[in-house]
């Protein structure tokens, strides 16, 4: 925790070459397979482990969200002995259950031309081609059967009247192959996972340490080999070895301070494993959702998604005169300027999030912006409900529209939403190869943790689809592969020096923490890095605010451990001791998002930069910059080291994006 | 936004854990605005009282978007808080008047032993679920979803029951510290899709068993129902006993 915080540098007048130094190429492990047969050949590969040996390995997983749960429950099933942390108090409140829209599956239906190809080309070509194609193949193509699996593990998917499944279109993609259950699709899809995983806890598979935050990795010859914990509840810190670990924390988008992410969604447990050698792949990849309820007070506490399903049939305007005062009602159409339409013909309102953020965020800073804090635009239901009905509406989308009105005291069948962008995914995360296995032999990453697959952009409803696949069907593949070698090995024992070190170093951590007798509690910080992160760091990126935010972020860190205060002790519950080491590590994690943001001299996807661009559009420097950039920890305190893992692509060739 | 400030008084019990004694402390929040939730009501005084060098109020939420049921607490007595059917993160100041008194408390349940402050422990309901709210299908192993017909009607019906939050707002509204609506609202759900057909009368049986270890008795007061932020309706309740006599008359297990 401590080492970035001493470095003492003024920022103002460097340039990226005082910042960081260019690492090594990195094999991605990728099968030389053309894409499209590359997991079949890839499994065809893998070792195997008896199932009379299984029990012998020890894994630890951390993490019950979609991708945590599916992979416990799914290796529990197999006969491993798995052993899941959660910092919740039951696995089922992970906030993948927040997730609204749906979860996309390529199976290709219906007659609407879509196929797991053109899943592939979706998923790369709005990542803007900075993931890689074997691995959106292998997403799409066990994609096919996450469905069948999660509606037979108690997922009411949404029916149509003759009986089979129903879906819907998501932005970004000209087919329906999303999947849902009303707005709620993630709490459907979490809670049978959930289910499924107590399942392998009733059943003696899988073991469950709840009210247990990971604060560390154990890494020993090289391999991870367990995980340092603090109990919630006694503030105990203790150790846990195994065979293998595998990190299915989800994301790093309350980096921002207000996000549409759960409160408590941090990014504690990757950085600490970055800290112990893992890679951190693309930080700077960070989306923004187009539609979430904005700011309206002070003391909000966070953004709320509206989901992006919303845009099937809502339309997106803002007036066409500059701070209009009307109610919304009164302004007729020739006045309204439903400019997503306008610019973008061929995907009018679902252009991908990017874009639509972009354009709806030129809208609000150019003065157009409605509300009391004009600080959003309009998504209009009056033409869905004319051409649908109010009953079709009420069905699709009930849920969101009576968390609009229970959040806003407006109600939207009869008034537009106000929507305007928040941070809300993070694409970047731990850096792993085509097995999902980082930098650290035995620590394997699923779900929003990982960088792999959403490249520059994620598509809706591709993440839910991600945190299943991993879990349920790609992770319990490759963890064996890796198990299988060490066969006969006991785990690490629990008084190896390593476990005493790790768990010390912990403590001391902790202890530096309490001891600071600062003046202002935690969060005072966050709010402070979350302004810097949303002038600097959001949906458009220049040289300039980079080098800016990245001197100001050291400031402010070198504030924080001059005055942060913590209240309370650390042998019980202690909330502001929680927040506190979350928001130390947000403070270095926030510097290498804009070293990452300053170094990619390029647009891509939700990278925007200013100073690549062709017409208010994102411009890919292929040429410099097809490649994914893998941070290592400079464990001696120098300069940021960026390793790079060149992508090709040969089932979809490289070309520049167009909605137009 | 409005500008209008309110003055309110906040009661709100402090515990220090499970075996130790509680009691209430007064705090005054004068800038509290009617826009607020009354859990961002309880960010403002916590943030208060570490500026003050107090320990701040634990309580515990996460989605603060009514989806995630980790919110749960008692307010002025009513579980969540005045408004029906609304989870704690998702009432408002608005319900309040300037110098009206909030009183927040933990869920009072005897399953649901107070942990600090205003965070319980809600774990008996999640060892309902592990007694056998789950359907014994490995992952792969599933046939295609669309070969399973399942009528829209259906598909509807299920996920109103589905939708539970797992709070427990209903055990703290029960006098009796019932769950039956939890409990019914899983088994009515399991029920209703083509899987959970499969083991309904063992799934039944173990299920109620274990609500009845943990939980009291149910006499059908309604209470629950009122207090449920996920809508699940009262029939909920009757599902515990139609699914229990069921099973009694099946010895089999579906
Ligand atoms: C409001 C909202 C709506 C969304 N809607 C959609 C949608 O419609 N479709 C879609 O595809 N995607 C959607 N997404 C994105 C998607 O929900 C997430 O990307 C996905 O659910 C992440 O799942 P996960 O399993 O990776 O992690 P999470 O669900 O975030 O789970 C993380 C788990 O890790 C645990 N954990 C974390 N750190 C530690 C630690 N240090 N120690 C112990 N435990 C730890 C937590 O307790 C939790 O169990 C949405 C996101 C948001 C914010
Ligand atoms: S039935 Fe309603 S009140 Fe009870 S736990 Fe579920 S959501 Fe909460
Ligand atoms: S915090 Fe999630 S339901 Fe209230």
């Amino acid at each position: 925790m401590s080492a970035g915080a001493g470095r003492k540098r003024a920022a103002v007048g460097l340039t990226i070459d005082d910042l960081r130094v260019v690492g090594v190429a990195l094999d991605g492990k990728v099968p030389d397979a053309h894409p499209r047969d590359a997991w079949t050949d890839r499994k065809l590969h893998y070792s195997l482990v008896n199932p009379s040996n299984r029990a012998k390995f020890k894994i630890i997983v951390v993490g019950t969200g979609l991708a945590g749960a599916g992979a416990a429950a799914a290796l529990g099933e197999l006969g491993y002995d798995v052993d899941v942390y959660s910092f919740h108090d039951v696995p089922r409140r992970a906030h993948s259950i927040a997730a609204q829209g749906g979860i996309n599956s390529p199976r290709a239906r219906k007659v609407d031309n879509d196929s797991i190809d053109r899943f592939v080309k979706d998923t790369v070509k709005g990542g803007d081609y900075r993931g890689r194609e074997q691995d959106a193949y292998r997403l799409g193509e066990e994609g096919v059967r996450v469905i069948d699996h999660m509606q037979a593990i108690g997922t009411p998917f949404a029916r149509e009247y003759g009986g089979q499944l129903a879906t819907r279109s998501f932005g970004g993609v000209q087919v329906s192959r999303t999947y849902y259950t009303r707005g709620q699709t993630g709490q459907q899809l979490e809670l049978a996972a959930a289910h499924a995983l107590s399942r392998q806890v009733a059943a003696g598979h899988c073991k469950l340490h709840a009210r247990q935050e990971m604060l560390d990795l154990i890494v020993k010859d090289g391999r991870a080999q367990g995980i340092v914990v603090r109990d919630l509840v006694s503030g105990k810190v203790r150790a846990q070895t195994a065979h293998a670990v595998i990190l299915c924390t989800g994301g790093y988008g309350n980096i921002y301070y207000k996000a549409t992410l759960a409160k408590n969604s941090n990014a504690t447990a990757i950085w600490r494993a970055y800290k112990r050698g893992a890679y951190f792949g693309n930080p700077c990849f960070v989306q923004i959702h187009p539609t979430a309820i904005p700011l309206m007070s002070t003391w909000q506490s966070k953004k709320t998604l509206m989901s992006e399903s919303l845009r099937n049939d809502g339309r997106i305007w803002a007036p066409r005169q500059k701070g209009d005062p009307r109610d919304p009602a009164d302004i007729p159409e020739a006045e309204r300027f439903y400019f997503l339409e306008e610019r973008y013909p061929a995907f009018g309102n679902l252009v991908p999030r990017d874009v639509a953020s972009r354009n709806i965020r030129e809208r609000i800073e150019a003065g157009y912006g409605v509300g009391p804090l004009k600080n959003a635009v309009y998504l209009d239901f009056k033409t869905g409900i004319e051409r649908l009905g109010v009953k079709l509406i009420r069905e699709r989308y009930s849920n969101l529209f009576d968390m609009y009105e229970e959040l806003t005291g407006e109600n939207p069948y009869v008034t537009p939403m106000r929507i305007a962008p928040s941070v809300h995914f993070t694409m970047g995360g731990l850096w792993t190869d085509y097995d999902q296995m980082t930098s650290i032999p035995g620590l394997f990453v699923g779900g929003e943790a990982s960088w792999a697959y959403h490249g520059a952009n994620r598509l809706g409803a591709n993440s839910l689809l991600s945190g299943c696949v991993d879990g349920w069907f790609t992770l319990p593949y490759a963890v064996p592969n890796y198990l299988a070698g060490l066969l006969g090995k006991a785990p690490l024992d629990h008084d190896d020096p390593v476990v005493a070190q790790t768990i010390a170093e912990v403590e001391d951590g902790i202890e530096r923490l309490l001891r600071n007798n600062g003046t202002h509690g935690p969060d005072h910080f966050h709010a402070k890095l979350g302004a810097i992160m949303d002038v600097y760091a959001s949906v458009s990126r220049d040289p300039e605010g980079l080098t800016k935010a990245i001197g100001l972020i050291r400031e402010l860190r070198e504030e924080f451990w001059r005055d942060v205060k913590v209240v309370g002790g650390s042998d019980r519950l202690n909330q502001e001791l929680e927040t506190a080491g979350r928001v130390a590590d947000y403070l270095e994690l926030a510097e290498l998002l804009c070293v990452d943001a300053l170094d990619r001299d390029e647009s891509a996807g939700a990278h925007f930069r200013t100073d690549h661009e062709v017409d208010g559009e994102a411009k890919r420097d292929d040429e410099d910059w097809c490649f994914c950039s893998a941070w290592e920890y400079p464990a001696d305190g120098g300069k940021h080291i960026r390793n790079f893992e060149p992508l090709t692509f040969r089932a979809v060739p490289l070309q520049q994006r167009n909605y137009k | 936004m409005t500008d209008e400030k309110m003055r309110l008084i906040l009661e709100v019990w402090r515990q220090d854990g499970p075996r130790a004694e509680g009691r209430f402390e007064t705090h005054e929040i004068t800038d509290a605005t009617p826009e607020m939730s009354l859990l961002e009501l309880l960010d403002r005084l916590n943030h208060k009282l570490v500026e003050e060098d107090v320990d701040p109020v634990a309580f515990e939420s996460d989605c603060r978007e009514g989806i995630c049921g980790t919110c749960g607490l008692d307010v002025n007595g009513v579980p969540h808080g005045p408004e029906d059917n609304v989870p704690a993160c998702g009432q408002h100041v608005r319900s309040f008047k300037s110098g009206d008194t909030v009183r927040f408390e933990p869920f009072r349940a005897k399953a649901f032993p107070v942990i600090r402050d205003l965070i319980v422990d809600r774990t008996g309901l999640d060892r309902i679920i592990q007694a056998g709210g789950t359907i014994a299908v490995d992952a792969g192993t599933a046939p295609d979803a669309d070969t399973l017909q399942v009528t829209h009607d259906e598909a509807e019906r299920a996920l109103d029951f589905a939708g539970c939050i797992g709070c427990g707002a209903c055990v703290a509204a029960c006098p009796n510290g019932a769950a039956y609506l939890f409990t019914g609202a899983k088994l009515a759900h399991l029920a209703l899709i083509p899987h959970g057909k499969q083991e309904r009368a063992k799934r039944a049986r173990s299920m109620v068993a274990q609500m009845e270890h943990e939980f009291g008795p149910c006499s059908q007061i309604g209470e629950c129902a009122l207090a449920c932020p996920a809508d699940i309706p009262l029939p909920a309740i009757a599902v515990v006993n139609r699914e229990r006599i069921r099973a009694g008359f099946k010895r089999k297990a579906n």
